[in-house]
């Protein structure tokens, strides 16, 4: 009874019901949050893990810069340059058409826009990012796809070009909206005494406000670019799927994700590894993003002090 | 003493929505005089200074009714540009809102506006904008540092600076010192005296020591009512209103 006295003092162990209760919610709340901590560690270890043995076997230059993928040949071939170009050019396509839309979209919603077209705005836009993959791919493939093919009189519209006109639309909901939350806190002292010098509403909202945001718009931006790049159904329906290299905006082609997805269900062997090694430089893609990402915050964090 | 008003304003009526915020407000404002408006808070007197470059035209719900001339203008004609107008008459806000970028680009940003290009213009107009602020010594090493890293005291005269850059004909402040320490308070009010040589200063100040202290002349606003405007020396002295007597003895406000 003494000895048991003098060890709950030590570590201070609650003693009324609610304190009890306090602390058991505290565990738990440290274990969810522990929960994704290590999620991410162990997919981390998982990757690495999984994903360097065919590195290994296939040689890290020959993997990263081989230029023809044969996975299913008999003399297979796993040079993944084509899939890593292709997710590059449909991603940088994406975001030079994403990012001036989805800039100018901000702006006309934080700055022009009235109550009522805002709010119908907002919500569309809203929605849009709500719209599963699938259906965006479904789309692209019933009405973009043809209509590629029709317009530049293809034999098939499945192509780099379809694909990246798809991303494009599919990462503006993540543009505009952090762009708009950057854009609304932006001070308004700022665009008052750039309007009491003599500018329009138009030189105050791209010399004064947009720059003053620009921080917040540049992470809007870098998460854009890491859904394009992380894209794998829509992609897969209106790209093509064939493992070329991207020469042309009109060439069918694999993005990294949809090679990964196309070929797991049947794939063994060195084949298996392979894909597995296609993640692992896909994760390493990702994560450099979220680095800049992180780095843009930082910086804008500093500017703001 | 009497200098011609470069600015006249008769029967001037402005509401906020369903919120009349000025009542029939006639006066002058005097060329190269220091004209203080006075009176407690929400008695209209930042309204309307703002009617004076046409900043209120950008509160949702305003109305505005009357007649203001610049130099026999009408402010509120069609082809009265509200940028232009604005170049002309400039403004200093209570708060000092320096844009987040170097001092240098802070004082270009207006003429570049307005059309001027060249480097050696610009230069010059930076250093003649700094110096008629009293900030040029201060800040002359740091030019292409943001601005943000200034005092308050200098981030308001280099407000200051970057209203005179544009050259205006009137300068407008709205509690210019209100959030400045005494000695940068000092500093900006001794500006002001020097800046009426060239400019036409018109102050909102709560600060009725202030008042009496810099401005030529004093209009005392009440509920949106202007009550008296008269040389300052008068208005303190022989006020020839009651309301104003109260105010001024400190008895309300």
């Amino acid at each position: 009874m003494k000895q048991n006295k003098s060890f709950l003092k030590k570590i201070e162990l609650p003693r009324t019901p609610a304190e009890w209760l306090e602390a058991v919610m505290n565990f738990l709340f440290f274990l969810c949050g522990m929960l994704a901590v290590g999620c991410v560690i162990l997919i981390s270890v998982y990757m690495i893990a999984s994903g360097m043995p065919a590195i290994r076997k296939i040689g890290l230059f020959r993997f990263l810069f081989g230029t023809e993928w044969a996975s299913t040949a008999a003399d297979p071939k796993y040079g993944i340059l084509p899939f890593i170009l292709s997710s590059v050019y449909g991603t940088l396509g994406a975001t030079l058409i994403g990012v001036p839309v989805g800039l100018l979209t901000a702006v006309f919603l934080s700055k022009a826009a009235g109550p009522r077209v805002r709010t119908v705005v907002v919500t569309a836009i809203e929605l849009l990012s709500g719209i599963p993959s699938v259906v965006f791919g479904l789309l692209g493939m019933q009405v973009l796809v043809p209509a590629v093919a029709k317009a530049f009189g293809k034999a098939s519209g499945a192509c780099l070009l379809s694909a990246i006109v798809v991303l494009a639309i599919m990462i503006l909901p993540s543009i505009v909206s952090v762009s708009v939350t950057a854009l609304n806190a932006v001070p308004p002292e700022y665009e008052q005494g750039s309007l009491a010098l003599g500018a329009t509403d138009t030189e105050t909202w791209f010399k004064i406000s947009v720059p003053a945001a620009k921080s917040g718009i540049a992470a809007g931006i870098v998460l854009g670019i890491g859904r394009a790049i992380g894209e794998a159904m829509a992609v897969m329906m209106v790209a093509g799927n064939s493992p070329n290299m991207p020469d042309s905006l009109f060439r069918s082609v694999t993005f990294l994700t949809t090679a990964i997805a196309k070929e797991m269900s049947y794939a063994s062997g060195l084949q298996k590894q392979a894909l597995f090694s296609i993640a692992l430089v896909l994760f390493v893609f990702i994560m450099g993003i979220n680095v800049v990402l992180n780095v843009i915050l930082k910086g804008g964090d500093r500017d703001a002090r | 003493m009497e200098n011609a008003p470069i600015i006249t304003a008769q029967n001037l009526n402005l509401w906020y929505g369903d919120f009349k915020a000025l009542k029939n407000i006639s006066m002058d404002v005097g060329e190269r005089e220091i004209t203080a408006l006075i009176g407690p808070s929400g008695c209209g007197k930042s309204t309307f200074l703002k009617t004076l470059n046409r900043m209120n035209d950008l509160v949702p719900g305003v109305r505005i009714e009357g007649d203001v001339r610049l130099r026999g203008q009408d402010i509120f004609a069609r082809e009265m540009q509200p940028t232009e107008l604005r170049r002309r008459v400039g403004m200093v806000f209570q708060k000092a809102n320096p844009f987040p970028m170097s001092i240098y680009d802070n004082i270009t940003y207006g003429p570049k506006l307005h059309g001027v290009r060249n480097k050696a213009e610009l230069d010059e107009l930076v250093e003649r904008s700094l110096r008629g602020a009293a900030l040029w010594n201060e800040v002359k090493d740091r030019l292409k540092k943001s601005a943000l890293g200034l005092s308050g005291g200098q981030q308001q005269r280099l407000c200051i600076a970057r209203a005179l850059a544009v050259q205006p004909e009137v300068l407008l402040m709205d509690e210019p010192t209100s959030a400045l320490d005494p000695g940068s308070t000092m500093k900006v009010e001794e500006l002001m005296s020097e800046l009426k040589e060239n400019y036409t200063v018109v102050i909102v100040t709560h600060n009725m020591q202030q008042a009496a202290r810099i401005s030529d002349k004093t209009a005392f606003f009440l509920l949106g009512e202007l009550v008296e405007a008269g040389p300052t020396a008068q208005i303190f002295s022989t006020p020839q209103d009651k309301r104003t007597e109260d105010y001024i003895s400190g008895r309300f406000g």
